[in-house]
């Protein structure tokens, strides 16, 4: 029955996953970058990507101008799933809470309270979860109508409230992906509620649902498992073996068919058919608990067809399979208590895939992982390995980043070492270029200045040319010479010179307008001048301000964050002992459990021996043989050992 | 044992898996992992505020807001094209030479985002060029170069490409300035 459990949660993890939201129309590229890691599994990545993001969004003053306005609920709800990857339920709680409490409408907040009660129900709070389901009220999205109404059922069954999980049930019309799940819990929901037959009628048509991924196969096979276990159970052999038959053959459920199809056939007495699929199952991979049960089952039915010497045979194979087995749970047992197993688990190139960590057993010397198929099935187990995991990866990154401190502090002394010398001389220089251009900048600002004033108070001498303006003093100095003197031919010069003063000023006010425009235009372009001469200095200023903080101010923060690193390297170092101490003892005491059975299967298949070819012996010799075969011991399909 | 006695035993098991009680071997474990998980959860906490510190001090250090650049690479949407490799040249200098995963090409077209490269760039006009190698839906080999003039501000620049294979209605390789 620990293989039934088993689904159940492959069930609750493929009806209740959710995976990040995609990235429809863009807006934000962290965001899209976050998602990139967690999409390939990189939590921890995505969390530290789209963290740095939201903090940086809620710092805001105005939020709504930044590109990660257009996917906040999102992101929110996003950082959230990252956070359950990651295994940190209790941030991710405390994130999704934040969306629930926050000003969003009805359908955000009911699912955001779905994905609370999700998480509470998957951390095992399960009236949390009640409550967080009782505040999904009013519109839910589409998407999720199905998953809320399946998560319910599974928070009622597990509350124990199977009556209001059947109700449930039979509302939810799902698609393909999650049809083989309801089916079946609603079997289980109407067999904890008493209702047997239907039950079994449910369960039955559970069993016989299209399904094509891998998931729906297995659900369906172990609908049929499971079905063919109560159907046994209670005596009904015929339908018991037609729901076992429905398993697949390849399946991962196959081999507990095959031997409790055999066990179908053993109890009502059809030993030459039990031959047929327990001598399939013996024949398959031996370190399989189903294939070694298989392995005691075959001779006990050939014994019971009076085939004795077959039955020795076949003892005698199962003894050396038991032996062999025994050796290799040693072995195993020994590989772990020397620290192979973590080792091995550590292998990066080895997690390429789900089974990796069965395909461990083919690493030299690493424990037969095959044995500890069903504990690393259980979820206790699996978040005990993904943590250790998580912590050597955790390990691997503070040690980089103390390497990166490192670089960081040689980085910053050899800038320090290349600019100190240089910069007093660059910014003596600096002093003086800034001294002359803010001569120049101020000049051209009273020119400016001088200009407007001429618009408003019209002086058309200050326009004159440098001839007029040449000119004019002449004429003034040949008055200033022509002034005493009263004779005709100076006062006739004297005209002349006025004469001259009027041709003048008659042309320097006449053309004061377009003088004062060309003024103005030389002005601007002179503008570009002074543009371009800003954004050099500007760029100056940044380049030296830039150079200064490529080395100053580093040395607290980078002390602080070794501090950091070192102190978190400790804790991890710590915890990865404790975290690989109680993976290696759970392993273990699961090996000497497995252990312990196989050395009562030897003794049973080796009196087995003894016991056939006596009877062997005796039917040769025309003795009569005293009446049943070999007692043995095998796990039947209720779970109950002895038979 | 009678028969509805049998069916009543198979149901408490079934009640008892479906409660998801832990198995024998692990029970007594349980307090412990459970303590030790919450320990492991405040290292993680922990440990990712030390990384966003860490990233602080590394763009402030190696790219200072006012030479930043930062390139982003996205599939367009819907497209099956099987990116291969992403070749980046900044003014003539290759700065990025990516190969994508199978991982990473699935990523893609479920709307993620990879940056490319970070790196700096003084302020003022560059030259960007980018090479695409992929397959195209029937399998055929393509490659597309494209060459874009980007102009660099004080502020950190952002720039996007979006890339789609051929028959495609969106251009190869189109740029995005963010």
């Amino acid at each position: 029955m620990r293989v039934a459990r088993q689904l159940i949660a492959l069930g609750l993890a493929i009806g209740l996953a959710a995976g990040p939201a995609t990235a429809t129309d863009l807006k934000d590229l962290y965001f899209g970058e976050a998602l990139f890691h967690a999409l390939q599994g990189q939590y921890f990545d995505a969390l530290q990507r789209l963290d740095t993001e939201l903090a940086m969004y809620r710092g805001l003053d105005q939020p709504e101008l930044d590109s990660l306005h257009y996917h906040i609920n999102d992101a929110e709800f996003d950082v959230g799933d990252f956070e359950l990857n990651y295994r940190m339920h209790h941030r991710a709680g405390r994130a999704i809470k934040a969306v629930l409490e926050g000003a969003v409408d009805e359908a955000v907040r009911n699912e955001a309270a779905f994905r609370l009660a999700r998480i509470h129900f998957q951390k095992g709070q399960l009236d949390d979860a009640l409550n967080a389901l009782g505040r999904i009220q009013g519109t839910v999205p589409a998407e999720i109508q199905d998953d809320v109404e399946f998560l319910r059922a599974n928070v009622y069954l597990a509350t124990g409230r199977p009556s209001e999980a059947v109700t449930v049930l039979q509302q939810v019309h799902s698609d393909e992906s999650l049809s083989g799940f309801v089916a079946y819990n609603l079997g289980i929901a109407l067999l904890q509620d008493n209702r047997q037959q239907e039950a079994i009628a449910q369960l039955d048509k559970a069993g016989q649902l299209p399904a094509t991924d891998r998931a729906g196969l297995a659900i369906r096979d172990k609908t049929n498992l499971v079905l063919g276990t109560i159907l046994f159970e209670s005596g009904n052999f015929d339908r018991a073996r037609q729901a076992w038959d429905r398993v697949l053959l390849e399946g991962p459920f196959s081999n507990q068919a095959l031997l409790r199809a055999g066990f179908a056939e053993d109890s009502a007495k059809q030993y030459d058919r039990a031959v047929v699929p327990w001598g399939m199952l013996a024949e398959r991979e031996p370190t399989d608990a189903a294939v070694q049960e298989a392995m005691l089952a075959l001779p006990h039915a050939y014994a019971s067809l009076n085939l004795h010497g077959r039955a020795a045979i076949l003892y005698g194979k199962a003894l050396e399979a038991y032996s062999n087995q025994i050796n290799r749970v040693d072995a195993s047992i020994r590989s772990i208590r020397e620290g192979r197993f973590l080792k091995a688990l550590i292998r990066e190139e080895s997690r390429e895939d789900a089974t990796w960590v069965i395909r461990l057993r083919s690493l030299p010397e690493a424990p037969e992982t095959y044995y500890l198929m069903e504990l690393m099935a259980s979820h206790d187990f699996q978040t005990a390995l993904q943590n250790y995991l998580d912590l050597e990866e955790l390990q691997s990154k503070l040690i980089g980043w103390k390497t990166s401190l490192d670089a960081f502090d040689e980085l910053v002394e050899l800038r320090g070492q290349n600019y100190e010398p240089l910069l007093p001389g660059v910014d003596a220089q600096f002093q003086e270029l800034d001294v002359r251009m803010r001569l120049r900048l101020e000049q051209r600002a009273q020119l400016a200045r001088h200009l407007k004033t001429l618009l408003t108070a019209p002086r058309p001498e200050q326009m004159a040319t440098t001839e007029e303006r040449i000119a004019l003093e002449r004429i003034a100095q040949i008055d200033k010479q022509l002034s005493n003197s009263e004779s005709p031919e100076s006062l006739a010069l004297r005209e002349r010179a006025s004469r001259l003063r009027g041709a003048l000023a008659w042309r320097m006010e006449n053309e004061y307008q377009e003088r004062l425009t060309a003024a103005y235009v030389h002005l601007n372009e002179l503008n570009t001048e002074v543009d371009a001469l800003h954004q050099k200095y500007e760029a100056f200023v940044r380049a030296r301000q830039a150079a200064t903080h490529s080395y100053a101010g580093y040395d607290v923060p980078i002390s602080r964050l070794r501090v950091r690193v070192g102190e978190a390297q400790q804790r991890v170092e710590i915890l990865m002992a404790r975290q690989g101490h109680m993976i290696e003892t759970v392993a273990i005491e699961q090996l000497q459990a497995r252990r312990e059975r196989l050395v009562a299967q030897q003794n049973q298949a080796r009196y087995g021996v003894a016991d056939s070819y006596d009877r062997a012996s005796r039917a040769q010799s025309g003795q009569p043989a005293q009446s049943g075969s070999a007692p043995i011991s095998t796990t039947d399909p209720s779970g109950e050992t002895g038979r | 044992m009678t028969a509805q006695a049998r069916c009543k035993c198979v149901q408490w098991i079934l009640i008892a898996v479906f409660v998801l009680a832990p198995t024998a071997v692990l029970a007594q474990q349980a307090n412990t992992a459970q303590g030790l998980d919450e320990q492991v959860q405040e290292v993680k906490s922990d440990v990712l505020s030390i990384a966003a510190d860490l990233n602080q001090l590394e763009e402030r250090l190696l790219y200072p807001s006012g030479t930043q650049v930062a390139i982003f690479i996205s599939l367009a949407k819907g497209d099956q094209m099987r990116l291969d490799a992403v070749r980046l040249q900044i003014d003539g200098q290759l700065v990025a030479h990516h190969i994508y995963s199978a991982k990473e090409l699935e990523a893609f077209r479920k709307g993620g985002v990879q940056r490319l490269y970070v790196g700096n760039v003084s302020t003022g006009d560059h030259q960007l060029e980018v090479l695409v190698d992929g397959k195209a839906e029937g399998g055929a080999d393509f490659t597309r170069t494209e060459r874009f003039t980007v102009r660099k501000e004080v502020k950190p620049k952002m720039v996007g490409f979006t890339l789609a294979g051929p028959g495609s209605a969106s251009p190869p390789i189109a740029l995005g300035e963010w």
